[in-house]
């Protein structure tokens, strides 16, 4: 899923990035003959690369597709199949039911009597769950430096993502500054270093087992003192059901606004979208003990996945960012509803 | 783990327990329960399948329609499959090739494969006196080798260096080449994180595994994984010829479908858990015990009993209609809680009825004090009867009387009125959620007093 997606966004600008060799030779081996040139990341749209998807589709939108292809009349009964085949993409009780009780209804009044109508519906029924959480991050001119705290639970891809979206603003012509707030975890320190190469944007670090919220102030001082536009911070990885790294992370936020009383400007939670339902509900506790301002879900580029986003929507109501979908500078890209669930049901 | 799930088959065994006796109806309704709060746990939809055929083929017999004891049988059948679907009884690993014997870690971006190699050596070590040597052949993320060099380190085993310009497969051949000159038990070697339809990376790892032909091949899953765990544990399982998994992170409170899903799915053993972020943070899995903890067993039932023995049901009952109207709880509802909490025994004896979860009883005695308990009651006997009633008004002079009324200082009425906001909100969301209906199931109501659970209930 989502291959088209990533394949578009890599046609590897490997001019900005000498040091992305690793990552990006990975990537562009294994597809060569599909990057396709020009267009950024945020503007690129999939039309006419359904082809080309044949071979990769994969999970949710292979068994959507297999559904509403391969049965020629509707009933209820079809219906049923496919909240199961909802439920096991990780769409979850809630949205599930959304989406079936919307499909009810329509079969009721025959609104929906062939596949093409229930593929329409079914699209049209996911895009209006999903719109809502369509809200881009734009910098507000005005602040400098816009910070970005970046949190979440173990290994989502937090400082992944800071590598990604340190490009994203570069290539936006910003001007970005990277702080070392995971100071726990071996070699992260040394892991956003090399994201900091990659993007040839500065990195402000302490080492291993500082503070935090010391290290993230300081980044940000020096940041203002250069005029930088942003700053984005890395944190260590963390449960929601650890009171005291909670606090840890509340402190951040704290000593930011000594600086800057809006800043964080933005608190950004990354969620991994391999965890399914488990990441509702970490993303609720998140937002309960710190207040989040956006999302990231990360790791699209996996099977039968993304279900998750449906339930977002549905219940946690944040704005979806930016998706993360594959490992390199240039897999992350800007929430879109309507791609997302063309992409879904292709 | 597991929260979830272990609240919803404890309401599901004590509805049965009202029952006189099994009946195909009554099972019937356990099993939808059981189903639902099997996929609610993002338990793999076959497994869940078999499960449920299995347990009611067994429900259905003789000898359990006719027993006296239904709900008690029925825990034990569903106590009983809940073990076979994790495997019995625990597996460790099998080292006892010619040294050096060589396990290879394989899994998803992020799911704690290089944690776990440190976790290993460093429990091989002190259990099994087994000497490890580290290599890192994940080439691909950025500090991904230095991060096992440090934990290396920090575990003082021996790390065999690597660079990213070397090739995965050559880097596994040389460090095997190296642990057998020099006398190493074990080679523990870390791969980049992948997903099962790379097909590139895929045939990468199965090139690193003929190459050092490892005794141990372990599929490392994060226990957090929803309904695809059991796809992409298929996955790798097709790909390498596993030996067993390591379920990693359980110290969260993931639904722990990957936990109950995975052994059906690959026929693979679970042989260990991470359970922290800490290079210690490693457990054999016990698939018994892991049963137990999901169901909370006698433990937990027993203190369900009692609590609905030795409570007010007039009261709770009262307390419980309030709380499900989302009527506001007031001072004299608190008051009542805390003295049908005293009644109990207080919660030094209701403590101790909670063997098996010695989590749960430290997290509760941090949160509710006897003594403080006492003092609370003598705050609200000291406020009037329209105080008691409208928390609300209570403001600067009345804190300060009431404060005078039972010798305390104002901060102590504070403290007091912001626990009672606090109850609130959470029984207004109890009376929206589903504390609601698990209040409801447990027959005469009232549940447990507000307090006790914290926001997360009680988690059994
Ligand atoms: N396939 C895929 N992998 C990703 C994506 N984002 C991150 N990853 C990988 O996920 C793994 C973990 O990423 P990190 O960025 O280290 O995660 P983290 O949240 O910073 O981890 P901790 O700091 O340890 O909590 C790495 O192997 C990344 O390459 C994505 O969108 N797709
Ligand atoms: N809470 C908790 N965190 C864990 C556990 N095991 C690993 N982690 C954390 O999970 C994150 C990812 O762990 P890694 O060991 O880097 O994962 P990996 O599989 O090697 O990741 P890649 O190499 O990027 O694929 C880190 O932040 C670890 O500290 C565990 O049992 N509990
Ligand atoms: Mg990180
Ligand atoms: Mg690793």
């Amino acid at each position: 899923m989502f291959s088209f997606i990533k394949r578009k966004s890599r046609k590897v600008d490997s001019s900005t990035t000498p040091a992305n060799t690793r990552s990006a030779s990975r990537q562009e081996d294994h597809n060569t003959g599909s990057v396709q040139s020009s267009a950024s990341a945020s503007e690129s749209k999939p039309v006419g690369l359904s082809s080309s998807l044949a071979k990769t589709r994969r999970g949710f939108a292979d068994s959507m597709a297999d559904f509403i292809l391969g049965k020629k009349s509707i009933n209820a009964a079809m219906i049923d199949d496919l909240e199961t085949r909802l439920l096991s993409a990780d769409v979850g009780m809630d949205a599930t039911s959304t989406i079936i009780d919307a499909l009810h209804n329509n079969l009721s009044r025959k609104a929906i009597n062939n596949e093409a109508a229930l593929h329409h519906t079914l699209a049209e029924v996911m895009k209006l769950i999903l719109q809502p959480c369509e809200q881009a991050l734009i910098l507000d001119e005005n602040t400098r430096p816009f910070v970005i705290l970046v949190v979440g639970i173990n290994g989502t891809g937090k400082t992944t993502s800071i590598g990604k979206l340190a490009n994203f603003f570069k290539q936006q012509g910003k001007s970005v500054l990277l702080a070392a707030g995971d100071t726990f975890r071996a070699a992260a320190v040394e892991q956003l270093q090399e994201w900091g190469k990659r993007n040839a944007v500065p990195v402000v670090a302490q080492g291993t087992g500082a503070d935090p919220a010391s290290v993230i102030f300081d980044a940000v001082e020096s940041a203002s003192s250069k005029k930088i536009d942003v700053v984005i911070a890395d944190t260590a990885g963390r449960l929601h059901t650890q009171d005291n790294l909670m606090e840890e992370l509340k402190k951040i936020k704290r000593v930011l606004a000594k600086i800057d009383p809006n800043a964080p400007h933005e608190t950004l939670l990354v969620m991994d979208a391999g965890f399914g339902q488990n990441a509702l509900h970490q993303a609720e506790q998140f937002h309960h003990s710190i207040g989040l301002t956006g999302l990231a879900v990360t790791k699209l580029d996996g099977t039968a996945k993304g279900g998750i986003l449906f339930s977002i929507a549905e219940t946690l109501k944040l704005p979806v960012r930016f998706i993360g979908v594959g490992e390199g500078i240039n897999d992350l890209r800007p929430f879109h509803a309507d791609e997302f669930v063309e992409a879904l049901l292709e | 783990m597991f929260d979830g799930l272990s609240d919803r088959l404890a309401g599901t065994v004590q509805k049965l327990r009202g029952e006189g006796r099994l009946t195909e109806a009554n099972i019937q309704d356990a099993l939808r329960d059981v189903r639902r709060a099997l996929l609610e746990a993002d338990v793999a939809l076959p497994v869940v399948r078999s499960f449920i055929d299995e347990v009611k083929t067994q429900a259905m017999g003789e000898a359990v329609l006719t027993s006296l004891k239904p709900g008690q049988v029925f825990i034990s059948i569903v106590q009983r499959e809940l073990e076979k679907m994790m495997g019995q009884s625990n597996e460790a690993l099998d080292l006892s090739a010619q040294p050096p014997a060589v396990v290879l870690m394989a899994g998803l971006q992020g799911a704690g494969k290089t944690t776990t190699v440190a976790k290993l050596a460093k429990y091989l070590k002190q259990r099994e006196n087994k000497k490890s040597l580290l290599v890192s052949c994940d080439i691909y993320r950025p500090a991904a080798i230095e991060q096992l060099h440090t934990l290396a380190n920090q575990i003082e085993a021996e790390f065999f260096p690597s660079t990213t310009e070397q090739k995965p497969e050559a880097i596994a051949r040389a460090a095997v080449d190296y642990a057998r000159k020099h006398f190493f038990d074990v080679v523990l070697v870390d791969t980049a994180g992948r997903l099962h339809i790379d097909t590139e990376m895929m045939t990468e790892i199965q090139s690193i595994h003929a190459a050092v032909k490892p005794v141990e091949t372990l599929f490392v899953v994060d226990s957090m994984t929803g309904q695809d765990a059991a796809n992409t544990a298929r996955a790798f399982d097709e790909a390498l010829p596993l030996t067993g998994v390591i379920l990693t992170k359980t110290d969260g409170d993931a639904r722990g479908g990957a936990a109950l899903s995975i052994r059906q799915i690959t026929g693979k053993p679970i042989k260990f858990m991470g359970s922290g972020e800490k290079v210690d943070a490693l457990e054999a899995f016990h698939p018994d015990r892991v049963a137990s903890r999901i169901l909370g067993m006698g433990d937990v039932l027993s203190l369900v009993e009692e609590v609905q023995q030795k409570i007010d049901h007039k009261k709770a009952e009262k307390l419980a209609k309030k709380v499900s109207k989302g009527k506001n709880f007031d001072f004299n509802d608190l008051k009542e809680q805390f003295e049908q909490m005293q009644n109990m025994g207080g919660m030094a004896g209701l403590l101790e009825k909670l063997p098996g979860m010695p989590g749960m009883a430290e997290k509760l005695k941090g949160k509710v004090d006897e003594r403080e308990m006492r003092r609370m009651v003598g705050i609200i006997n000291s406020m009037t009867p329209k105080e008691r009633k409208f928390p609300d008004i209570i403001k600067g002079s009345r804190k300060r009387r009431i404060a005078q009324g039972c010798g305390l200082q104002v901060q102590d009425v504070n403290r007091l009125i912001k626990q009672q906001i606090q109850m609130r909100k959470m029984m207004k969301k109890m009376s929206r959620g589903g504390m609601a209906k698990m209040m409801r199931a447990m027959k005469g109501g009232g549940g447990l007093p507000p307090g006790m659970g914290g926001s997360g209930g009680l988690g059994f």
